[in-house]
């Protein structure tokens, strides 16, 4: 087992060094001269106003907290799902009454307007 | 194709013959494969731009590229030549360390998720038996690379760009795991090749096809192409998260892109259209060959309808996502196991 996810490693290391085999490649011919008006912010033309790393709208997060709690689920559910055919009934009343309380705290966010973009 | 297998037992051979460890020797192989994998992809892509170029300007009663090569076969590598020579601008503004390696990122999560797939019997980097976890995990990693290109970029269009990347990938991310797990309840395996196994007489978008949809519609989102490329919005975001990105390090953002369209598709392939099986006993072509075409039909798919479609907007995309999908796809969850319940009770 840890030999093939030494081998996922190795092939990491290949997503690394291809994209920078491209880079050190491209480095050798392309053209260097950068001024300071090449440098600037693209935006269309204009000067760019103001900071951009600004705090961002709080709704977008609702949506994080959201996707945490079903994230979280599907680590239960796929082990679930290899066994549940051997497992039989039990297992399948137990997994429902597991996604009806997750059921119940999705239709909250919903009510709440958590799951509105503004 | 055998003559894969053979090839690797030929080398397997050779280099333990050296008086190397088998364990070494594995590394090795698999060094070696990525190698042969990176460069299939890069000859994919090659293929798929043109593929897309031509289709979609068939779509839109252009001709698209028609001067180098036969039917402008060509241009793809030439561009490559030209991006290789493109000035490398970082702008001044940027976070320089996160804006240099994003890309490098993009191209690592991609060739990665690829490990896994099998492109036919026996032609796989890691034969993990936890083969489709481990695919939904490295690929909601990709949403990251995306995020430090858009964050570091310091710019307004490319900081939009990003945050809706984010928000589009992790919300069609649950349905798009939802609509895998009713393949996974049928075959019992979490593992690629045994789920390929256990399709030889059905193939599993016959009593998944709901799921099929899902796992379509939300692939689309996770893969960011049209009509839901809210995130590169040409009109209003200009790109999106690499406006200021050009020359070669746009082109491994492009690579990273299309690698993920093949390894979705891959992975549609296995898991609902029956992998490297033969259709109706239809077996004069190899595996790898039907592999390879079930994936580049499906891959046409998604071009097609993003000629197709127009972009819808972001607030109806979450909507549909949040509002219908997941909702859909928990309900597939409970039919399927109600049904296989049944099914077993029937059969005894």
């Amino acid at each position: 087992m840890l030999t093939k996810f030494a081998g996922v490693v190795i092939i990491a290391i290949w997503g690394f060094v291809f994209p920078s085999i491209l880079l050190g490649l491209s480095k050798v011919f392309h053209p260097k001269n950068p001024t300071p008006t090449k440098l600037l912010t693209y935006e269309c033309g204009l000067d760019t106003q103001g900071d951009t790393w600004v705090q961002f709208k709080v709704s977008y997060f609702m949506y994080a907290l959201i996707f945490v709690a079903f994230d979280v689920e599907t680590i239960f559910l796929y082990p679930w799902a290899i066994k549940f055919q051997s497992l039989g009934l039990f297992a399948i009343v137990e997994m429902f009454i597991f996604i009806a309380i997750l059921v119940v705290g999705f239709w909250y966010a919903w009510k709440e307007g958590a799951l509105e973009w503004m | 194709m055998q003559i894969f297998i053979d090839l690797a037992n030929w080398l397997r051979a050779w280099i333990l013959g050296m008086g190397i460890s088998t364990t070494a020797t594995e590394l090795i192989l698999t060094a070696v494969w990525t190698l042969v994998v990176i460069l299939f992809v890069l000859i994919n892509l090659i293929v798929l731009v043109w593929i897309e170029r031509k289709s979609s300007a068939f779509m839109q009663q252009r001709r698209g590229p028609n001067r180098l090569g036969p039917a402008g076969f060509l241009q793809f590598p030439v561009d490559i030549v030209k991006v290789l020579g493109k000035e490398d601008i970082t702008p001044a503004a940027a976070d320089k360390f996160i804006y240099k390696i994003a890309s490098t990122c993009a191209f690592v999560t991609a060739i990665v998720a690829i490990a896994v797939i099998p492109f036919g019997p026996g032609m796989v980097l890691e034969n993990l038996n936890i083969g489709i976890f481990y695919f939904i995990a490295i690929g909601s990693t990709a949403t990251l690379s995306l995020l430090m290109a858009g964050i570091a970029s310091n710019n307004k269009y490319s900081f939009i760009g990003g945050m809706r990347t984010v928000a589009q990938m992790i919300s069609y991310e649950i349905p798009m795991v939802f609509s895998l797990l009713g393949v996974v309840m049928l075959a019992g395996s979490l593992n690629l090749t045994d789920i390929v196994a256990s399709q030889k007489n059905m193939w599993f978008i016959v009593p998944q096809c709901i799921a099929f949809i899902i796992y379509f519609i939300s692939t689309v989102a996770e893969t960011n192409r049209g009509p839901f490329d809210l995130a590169e919005g040409e009109q209003e975001l200009v790109a999106g998260y690499f406006v200021e990105y050009g020359g070669i390090r746009w082109a491994i953002f492009m690579i990273a892109e299309y690698g993920n369209l093949v390894a979705v598709c891959a992975i549609a392939t296995i898991m609902f259209l029956g992998g490297w099986n033969a259709p109706f006993g239809l077996t004069f072509l190899p595996p790898f060959l039907w592999f390879m075409l079930k994936v580049y039909c499906m891959i046409f798919l998604f071009m097609w309808v993003k000629w197709t479609y127009p972009r819808i907007r972001i607030d109806h995309l979450m909507h549909f996502g949040w509002k219908f999908l997941i909702p859909v796809s928990l309900a597939n969850i409970v039919v399927t196991g109600i049904g296989i319940y049944v099914y077993r009770m029937i059969t005894g």
